[in-house]
């Protein structure tokens, strides 16, 4: 018994494929946060008539799965529809993989998850969302569910970080329960705006900082 | 070049000469240690095994009657809490936050039995909080187990003090040298503790024997039951080529060879801080002569450790990555540092055969390494 990883998720490790991000991207999305070891993400351009994903490249903090499969990802994304990529799902990944321990199965998710994020965000961005129902707070509380909580490594919404979401017109406040100060507090109202902003009728995004 | 192993904190090659110092006993010289009134292969037997049991005692500043041999140092954690449990009526227990899985999971059993246990604090450098265990020792605290070095950060304890507040309230002190053994010194005297544990394979020994040290009147209760070895303290057939190994190893770590494996240790560490965005774990001074454990910025530790692995250089991260649990290195967490601060840590640990040319091509592949993943992570700073 050598490595627990398989030859392939060791090649892609010491040559990943589609590194880097695309300055001009069509969409982007973040999965992941440091806090949790593991940090995925990709950008995207899309041609507007085929909805080919023409490029596709990512940036990674994380193991060597987490490399592995975010490069195998783009690699299978490169040149489909988004139609097509959306219905990736982590075992894609990881059977391009040759397999992954169990342990690093989250990292696979990972990736696709980000690869899908950043898919929803495109549509999003340029009205191709089919069942246009309006944002309102069940939609950004399931979004805020991929948002880790620094502090614990685990989502916003467990930890009750964000307290209330307020959705009117197109303008969505949430409420922190954290000091504006604290140390993370820029980072997580970064984390936030990027994974609200993206929806189709979202005007602003406001992040109010009120520590209980 | 050969693997260039940095890993020796986990544990070491042998020495050639513990090795050949062995042989014999396994050959020869294979009974039991018996009575006098025994055959002669036992007596020889029991003459080799009190032989090494003179030589640790004394480098340690115990007697030899105070020195119970054992299968290493996470059995010498497991007797310290658990043999000394249920001797008094007091109920409780400190140990610090940073201590070894043996001491900390020997604490948890002791608490799931009705023992109250204090988990001490650490600073920023990982040492214990003299001024909180003031306040946590009571006249109810029957023992404070502080290690002596940390196997991780490195970082020594100023278990003096430990002792002086511990004392007061007439609790008994355990401190985990296993780590320190033969690399600095550790007498028990100077130290004032009641028991003190140690391990033969971190300082070029066999792995499978430690030792306890018990300060004579120390109500500790057999541990092992079994026959009446070590004292009636530990039941169990000695491992007497190991002690010899043991004793053998502790010999040959002199006071000139201690100073050459610190001066390696400097010397790499100068070099792996000048790459930019470096931060040295555990104390800057008070530290184990072998260790250096550093953060690197914006990537995560079990892939430079893979990386490194293919550069036949190995070493360790307290990464989450790395870990069975896929927590991240809790004395990392406990000196209060982020999560990503801990995942981004990797330890080398040297030992008795590094050589400088080998720190040399360790750091010129360690600078590409970090480039490389820095490259690749989205936290890197904007250039």
């Amino acid at each position: 018994m050598g490595l627990p990883y398989s030859k392939k998720v060791i090649e892609h490790f010491v040559n990943p494929r589609n590194v880097g991000k695309i300055e001009d991207a069509d969409a982007k999305a973040t999965e992941g946060s440091p806090a949790c070891g593991d940090m995925v993400k990709v950008y995207l351009k899309v041609d507007k008539k085929t909805k080919v994903i023409k490029d596709i490249k990512f940036e990674s903090y994380g193991c060597a799965s987490n490399i592995a499969t975010a490069s195998v990802t783009t690699e299978m994304a490169k040149g489909k529809t988004i139609e097509k990529a959306k219905k990736f799902t982590w075992k894609d990944a990881a059977d391009a993989l040759d397999g992954l321990p169990p342990v690093k199965v989250h990292c696979a998710v990972l990736a696709v998850d980000a690869l899908k994020t950043a898919i929803e965000n495109y549509e999003n961005k340029f009205g191709l969302v089919v069942n246009k129902k309006p944002t309102d707070v069940e939609k950004v509380r399931g979004r805020l569910e991929h948002v880790i909580d620094p502090r614990t490594g685990l989502d916003v919404v467990r930890t009750k970080l964000v307290k209330k979401i307020e959705v009117k017109k197109g303008v969505v406040i949430m409420y922190v329960d954290m000091a504006k100060d604290e140390q993370f507090s820029g980072n997580v109202e970064n984390e936030l705006k990027e994974r609200i902003e993206p929806l189709w009728d979202v005007k602003e995004v406001k992040v109010v900082f009120d520590k209980s | 070049m050969d693997y260039i192993y940095l890993d020796n904190g986990a544990s070491t090659k042998i020495d050639p000469e513990v090795l050949n110092a062995m042989i014999p006993y396994f050959e020869r010289i294979y009974s039991v240690a018996s009575s006098q009134f025994s055959h002669r292969p036992g007596i020889e037997a029991r003459d080799a095994l009190e032989g090494a049991r003179k030589i640790i005692a004394e480098g340690i500043g115990a007697k030899p009657e105070e020195l119970v041999f054992t299968s290493g140092g996470t059995e010498s954690n497991n007797f310290a809490l658990k043999g000394m449990a249920s001797t008094t009526n007091r109920g409780h227990l400190i140990v610090s936050k940073v201590e070894h899985y043996s001491v900390l999971y020997s604490a948890r059993t002791l608490e799931s039995m009705g023992f109250k246990v204090d988990y001490l604090d650490v600073d920023r450098y990982g040492q214990v909080d003299l001024d909180k265990l003031k306040d946590l020792v009571t006249d109810n605290t029957l023992l404070v187990s502080i290690q002596h070095s940390n196997h991780e950060i490195g970082t020594i304890q100023p278990i003096g003090e430990v002792v002086k507040i511990a004392k007061e309230r007439g609790a008994f002190v355990h401190t985990d040298a296993a780590y320190s053994f033969g690399w600095l010194p550790v007498d028990v005297e100077r130290l004032g503790v009641d028991l003190l544990t140690i391990t033969g394979h971190k300082i070029h020994g066999p792995k499978g024997i430690g030792g306890l040290y018990v300060r004579k009147g120390t109500p500790i209760k057999k541990w092992m039951d079994g026959g009446f070895n070590e004292f009636d303290k530990r039941g169990g057939t000695e491992n007497i080529p190991a002690a010899v190994g043991m004793a053998k190893a502790f010999e040959l770590m002199t006071d000139v060879e201690i100073e050459q494996v610190r001066a390696l240790r400097d010397y790499l560490k100068k070099k792996v801080l000048s790459i930019p965005d470096s931060h040295l774990n555990g104390h800057p001074e008070e530290r184990h002569p072998a260790n250096l454990n550093v953060t690197f910025d914006y990537i995560e530790g079990e892939s430079v450790v893979l990386h490194l692995d293919m550069r036949k250089i190995g070493v360790i991260t307290g990464s989450a990555c790395f870990s069975r649990s896929l927590e991240p290195s809790h004395i990392l967490m406990a000196t209060g540092v982020s999560h990503e601060h801990a995942h981004g840590s990797v330890r080398f640990s040297l030992g008795r055969f590094n050589k400088k040319e080998e720190l040399d091509y360790v750091y010129e592949e360690l600078k590409k390494v970090v480039e490389n993943l820095r490259r690749l992570s989205p936290m890197k700073k904007e250039d």
